[in-house]
């Protein structure tokens, strides 16, 4: 018999069956012997940094937000930088757990745990920085609207506060989407923890779970709704973001194709962010089969992709500057090339557009330390993007008279290798206490598969082999209707 | 000193033949039957009648409330608790509050099918019968189990348990309620 699913590539390796699958991505929750000294290593600078964090918080809040680089005119700095960088890494994780499910697109599978667990931590520490930089965070209930005795309401018609509702709801759909994923994942862990206080904290976290028919039937139902919940979700958070400076007046601001270039950049720096981290944890883990090469090769090749849109976008806002024959706008793109900033611009212009070019050859996407070293290129590049685009249109203002110069202080930068590290020190912790593989994903993936010839065996042998072997049943009409 | 019986339960090690299985215990006519499995196997809700739309419904309906009290809302807000004039501009200026209405939507929509799926299910519970079964730890890991319970009109300890046999099943068992 054909199998139910038509796939030409090597998603599992190995002569896996679902007990195989269960055990190894279990056994790393459950076998705390397996962290290795990489992750003590990982987890220990990342909480050394998240201690910068506290720090740079600490003095924030006695002294206000001076200690900062703004000033006159530049009233956003790094904070709002740091703020559009984070929120794009997070992005990818939601593409690739919502997105791609919507898409029916098997290879999410081995990696959407993953990059949703680094889309609640990037979004986590984005939201310090606009929490922060009202200067009296104890007060950014202020920012809901509830009944108050102040005779004040929150502006509804304002960008600003569109993004305190697109990212309180990010991240609270993000969180549950997170949370009902991993449902039956604890309820195996659960089931096959020997250790009494593992039992008692996965059993309370599984809430019961049992893989009662029923219960997977609404569970689908609402893991379906939630991903066509959470598609327009992602790409509504980084337009609102992208309107906070589109609806200004500001040359390289009031940019129409603000929305879209922005969302793609998201995705971009997402997909690197993914690969960085990806990269090395499923060699510490032994998680080849499951993380295989063409997982590898499709993160690049998506990666690729959204660096030429983001690219494309580049070159569109030169051309609209130059064709709108609007002054302000033709020197906008002066002072990007060749103003004070220009190192920034053309540095950006090497990450974004040329360094990527690689990716075109196979070769380079099967060379995980290049691709490595260029998912650190990306990301530094998409934070140029934003740094280009803050810096160089409020220091060079409509009046030369208002014109400026922003640096970054010491407490800018402490506090952003503060949340590098939270980042860092939230990811690993995760990576310990939680399987970081969807394992009921992955043994429906390998039941999908497998054909419904192989039956009657105790295990699912060579499951992967039969699936691509089989190119003569390419869309036979039995072969499809297997499926449903 | 014999407990009284929760279910008859059978295990597989095959989800293929537990959806065989599910579709000749349907046909024989019993009704309160479950299937308990690793991960959703298409085709055994539809099998044994567990269909249900409830969760769809509820979404759509937490979505409607979300949409349309963040819409009122923005309105009484700006146009009536705290209206600001700003150059004679409309005070109830809707496109504007698309965004914010968008996103208590999505926010309702959201929580509404998580919370009815959860709710539907009855979960959390933490404890259920169905957990006393034997090698049960394997139903979230490898094992298909389908078990029928005692409440089943067609129910009857000892025809049930040779029809489950006949099935083919690796080995069927007792729950004590």
């Amino acid at each position: 018999m054909p199998p139910r699913e038509k796939l030409n590539d090597s998603l599992i390796l190995g002569e896996q069956s679902y007990k195989t699958i269960n055990d190894k991505i279990s056994n790393i929750v459950l076998n705390q012997n397996k962290h290795g000294i990489p992750w003590f290593i990982c987890f220990v600078v990342g909480f050394g940094l998240l201690q910068l964090l506290g720090l740079a918080i600490m003095w924030l809040l006695y002294r206000g937000i001076g200690i900062w680089g703004p000033n006159n005119p530049v009233m956003w700095g790094w904070d709002i930088i740091n703020f559009v960088w984070w929120i794009g890494i997070g992005h990818a994780g939601t593409l690739i757990s919502a997105i791609l499910l919507l898409l029916k697109q098997s290879w999410r599978n081995s990696i959407n745990r993953f990059a949703e667990a680094m889309t609640l931590f990037a979004v986590s520490c984005a939201g310090l920085y606009p929490l922060l930089h009202t200067g009296r965070p104890y007060l950014g209930y202020w920012m809901f609207p509830y009944p108050n005795i102040l005779g004040m309401s929150p502006q509804f018609r304002s960008p600003l506060l569109w993004d305190v509702f697109a990212i309180s709801t990010y991240a609270l759909v993000s969180l549950i989407f997170w949370f009902v994923g991993l449902v039956p994942d604890l309820a195996t862990i659960r089931d096959r923890s020997k250790n009494p206080f593992f039992r008692y904290l996965f059993g309370a976290l599984a809430m019961g779970w049992r893989g009662a028919t029923s219960h997977w039937y609404r569970y689908e139902s609402a893991y379906i709704i939630l991903a066509g919940l959470s598609t327009p979700l992602v790409l509504s958070v980084h337009s609102i973001v992208s309107l906070d400076f589109a609806v200004s007046n500001l040359p390289g601001w009031h940019v129409t194709i603000f929305p879209p270039y922005f969302v793609a950049g998201a995705v971009y720096a997402g997909f690197a962010m993914v690969l960085t981290l990806a990269i090395p944890v499923r060699s510490w883990y032994k998680l080849k089969d499951f993380i295989t090469m063409r997982h590898i090769d499709w993160m690049a090749k998506v990666m690729l992709a959204t660096g030429l849109i983001v690219f494309y976008g580049y070159l569109c806002e030169a051309f609209f500057s130059w064709y709108s024959g609007n002054i302000f706008e033709r020197d906008m793109l002066r002072f990007r090339a060749f103003g004070p900033y220009g190192w920034a611009y053309w540095s950006l212009i090497f990450c974004n557009g040329v360094a990527i070019q690689i990716l075109w050859f196979p070769k380079v996407r099967q060379n995980l330390v290049v691709l490595f070293l260029l998912s650190q290129i990306v990301s530094v590049g998409m934070w140029l993007e934003r740094f280009v685009i803050i810096s160089v249109s409020l220091t060079r203002d409509f009046l030369p008279s208002s014109w400026g110069y922003y640096t970054p202080t010491m407490w800018d930068i402490m506090m952003f290798v503060g949340t590098i590290g939270q980042f860092t020190f939230l990811m690993f912790g995760f990576i310990r206490v939680l399987p970081m593989v969807n394992s009921f994903e992955m043994k429906e993936l390998l039941y999908r598969l497998k054909g419904r010839g192989h039956h009657g065996h105790g295990h699912v042998a060579h499951a992967t082999a039969g699936a691509h072997g089989d190119d003569s049943t390419a869309g036979h009409p039995a072969a499809e209707g297997e499926e449903n | 000193m014999a407990r009284p019986t929760y279910a008859l339960i059978a295990e597989f090690h095959d989800p293929d033949d537990v959806l065989d299985a599910a579709e000749k215990v349907h046909s024989e006519g019993y009704r309160k039957v479950e299937a308990y499995t690793p991960f959703p196997v298409h085709g055994l809700a539809e099998a044994l009648d567990h269909e249900d739309s409830k969760v769809r419904w509820t979404a759509f309906i937490a979505g409607v409330i979300g949409g349309v009290s963040g819409m009122l809302m923005e309105i009484y807000v700006l146009a009536y608790d705290y209206p600001h004039n700003v150059g004679g501009r409309p005070l109830i200026s809707w496109p504007q509050f698309i965004p914010v209405a968008y996103e208590m939507t999505i926010l309702c929509a959201a929580f509404g099918a998580v919370l009815g799926m959860f709710a539907f299910n009855g979960l959390p519970r933490p404890h259920h019968p169905i957990f006393n079964a034997k090698n049960f730890e394997r139903a979230s890991q490898d094992k298909f189990f389908i078990g029928i319970e005692a409440t089943d009109p067609k129910f009857d300890l000892e025809a049930t348990h040779s029809f489950l046999r006949s099935l083919g099943a690796d080995d069927v068992s007792t729950v004590e309620a």
